[in-house]
């Protein structure tokens, strides 16, 4: 065995095992902290507690994270859809670009979130529709800026190739400012995602059903299940662990591709 | 010289009678900020079929732009130019020629063959046929093992050989090639320029080579035209007369060295342009 092969297992090694140390080491000093101080559970539970209550809990986190994560991941669709076809218009005209544009930097800048009890209006407190509307418009910015970007990116040695080729308008696209296009693509879905999964529990906040973890985070603590509350924070840690995993790999892979 | 082929602008010469190009006073002037440039001024020149001719000068002299205007990549403010007979954009359009440039300009979302296929695929050639040819150029370019394999995992050499390949894919009977080898090492330079060499003998193609290099140009050219900047203009046509093939042992012929030298002495005599002012040029 080389030893620049162990030498680069054991940094690897390293790289997982400290931040799960660091975790470990946070948690034991949380619940030595609640054990010796005595605070009070609705102040601070002890993870023991947390972990207690996710027990009997699983079910639910499981069945509510289902439905936040079907909104987020609707809402990923339809504003993902939304901003390709607006950054493809937008690299095709100027006039367009100059319109989106502005429009997609005031949507980003805008609290989307703060949307939701006027949608709930709208639309009704028994529909998802409002919750996944506002993930649809909080993903739209960056998937946009981010594609558009990337459609841009053609190098003009590709472009005199095409041009040499006598490629159609279509060909080209197909050929080179889409592929080079989709990393871009896929970055703008990685940060959309996680901000996807925010806005998608608070959205919940604002009422409506109840049955994503939002709802369920407000309802356990106005029940002064402190512990349950935290296990659903939990579930909502978990899901957007998931989407950003997800988005990353698909990210990662179409870097490769390219030889990124 | 078949120059009457192409100044008729109704020519109706068959292909095989018209002259590869036919440039007549052809002038480009860019617009900057700073005012026009003029880039190139008065070009005359022809390009037999099947002959290879080297653009050789310092840079700014215009070389790479005139190899863009007989591609149609872009198009000259004066003058007239023929490529076969038809216009630059109809010699274009009909796909008469093939092109490399500096970079190789591959798309690295596609493997080797991909990138090889790729005019062949844009203009309607069945998968079949398309994965025969490729097969046949990279035998060619003696890259056949490396088919599979993405532009990122090729050395620059490699990268280059590919592109010469891609440019080779429709057996055009024009090549147009700038600077191709002028990102590679010494060593892979001289083995790409003896493969050129062969690989334009096989095929027959007419070349239009724009280099830096006055050892380059002489290997590989029948012609050496030789240009001064501001405006481009051409300042001497150095004909190469070399007995027998060009293989490794001409870099060491005297017939080698006497043309080089005439080359480099056209290159530094033009015009009142003193010896230090041909920047650019090497003498590798």
């Amino acid at each position: 065995m080389s030893t620049q092969a162990s030498a680069g297992r054991r940094r690897s090694a390293v790289r997982w095992f400290a931040p799960v140390l660091l975790g470990l080491v946070a948690l034991v000093l949380w619940q030595g902290f609640v054990v010796a101080t005595g605070i009070k559970p609705y102040l601070l539970p002890s993870p023991t507690a947390i972990v207690d209550q996710l027990r009997q809990v699983v079910p639910l986190v499981w069945s509510a994270a289902l439905a936040t994560g079907l909104n987020v991941l609707v809402g990923l669709l339809v504003g993902g859809t939304a901003a390709v076809l607006a950054a493809i218009l937008a690299a095709r005209s100027g006039m367009v670009d100059s319109l989106m544009s502005p429009t997609a930097a005031a949507l980003s800048v805008m609290p989307i979130v703060a949307l939701a009890p006027a949608l709930n209006t709208m639309f009704g407190t028994t529909s998802t529709t409002p919750r996944r509307l506002v993930v649809s418009v909080v993903v739209f910015a960056p998937i946009f800026v981010n594609t558009l970007r990337g459609l841009r990116q053609v190098q003009p040695v590709h472009r005199d190739l095409l041009r040499a080729y006598a490629a159609t308008p279509r060909q080209i696209s197909r050929t080179v400012t889409i592929p080079g296009a989709l990393p871009y693509f896929f970055t703008g879905l990685r940060i959309a995602s996680s901000t996807g999964v925010i806005a998608a529990v608070v959205a919940e906040y604002f009422g409506g059903l109840q049955n994503g973890l939002g709802s369920r985070i407000t309802s356990a603590a106005s029940n002064s299940a402190y512990a349950r509350a935290w296990a659903f924070v939990l579930g909502a840690i978990l899901l957007g662990l998931v989407f950003y995993l997800a988005t990353l790999a698909l990210e990662r892979a179409a870097a490769r591709r390219t030889g990124g | 010289m078949s120059t009457d082929a192409g100044t008729t602008t109704h020519s109706m010469a068959a292909p095989g009678a018209a002259a590869a190009v036919v440039a007549r006073g052809i002038g480009k002037t860019f617009s900057s900020r700073s005012g026009e440039v003029t880039a190139l001024d008065g070009i005359d020149l022809t390009v037999a079929a099947g002959e290879f001719v080297s653009l050789i000068g310092p840079s700014g002299c215009g070389k790479s732009t005139l190899l863009r205007l007989i591609g149609d990549l872009d198009q000259p403010s004066t003058g007239e130019l023929r490529v076969f007979g038809k216009s630059a954009q109809a010699a274009r359009e009909a796909q008469d020629y093939g092109i490399a440039f500096q970079q190789a300009g591959l798309l690295p979302w596609r493997d080797v063959a991909g990138n090889v296929e790729l005019p062949l695929e844009l203009h309607g050639v069945g998968k079949k046929e398309r994965a025969a040819r490729a097969a046949e150029l990279l035998t060619l370019v003696g890259l056949e093992e490396f088919a599979g394999h993405f532009p990122h995992q090729l050395s620059g050499g490699m990268q280059q050989r590919v592109a010469i390949a891609r440019a080779l894919a429709e057996r055009p009977s024009l090549l147009l090639m700038d600077e191709p080898f002028g990102a590679l090492d010494e060593m892979t330079r001289e083995r790409m320029q003896t493969e050129l060499v062969r690989i334009c003998a096989e095929s027959g193609a007419a070349v239009v080579f724009v280099t830096h290099s006055i050892p380059e140009a002489v290997f590989l050219s029948e012609r050496v035209v030789v240009m001064s900047p501001r405006p481009g203009r051409i300042t001497a046509v150095v004909p190469v007369r070399i007995a027998g093939e060009r293989t490794e042992g001409l870099r060491e012929d005297s017939s080698f060295f006497a043309a080089v030298t005439a080359v480099r002495e056209a290159l530094h005599g033009s015009g009142a342009i003193p010896t230090g002012t041909a920047r650019g040029v090497d003498l590798r």
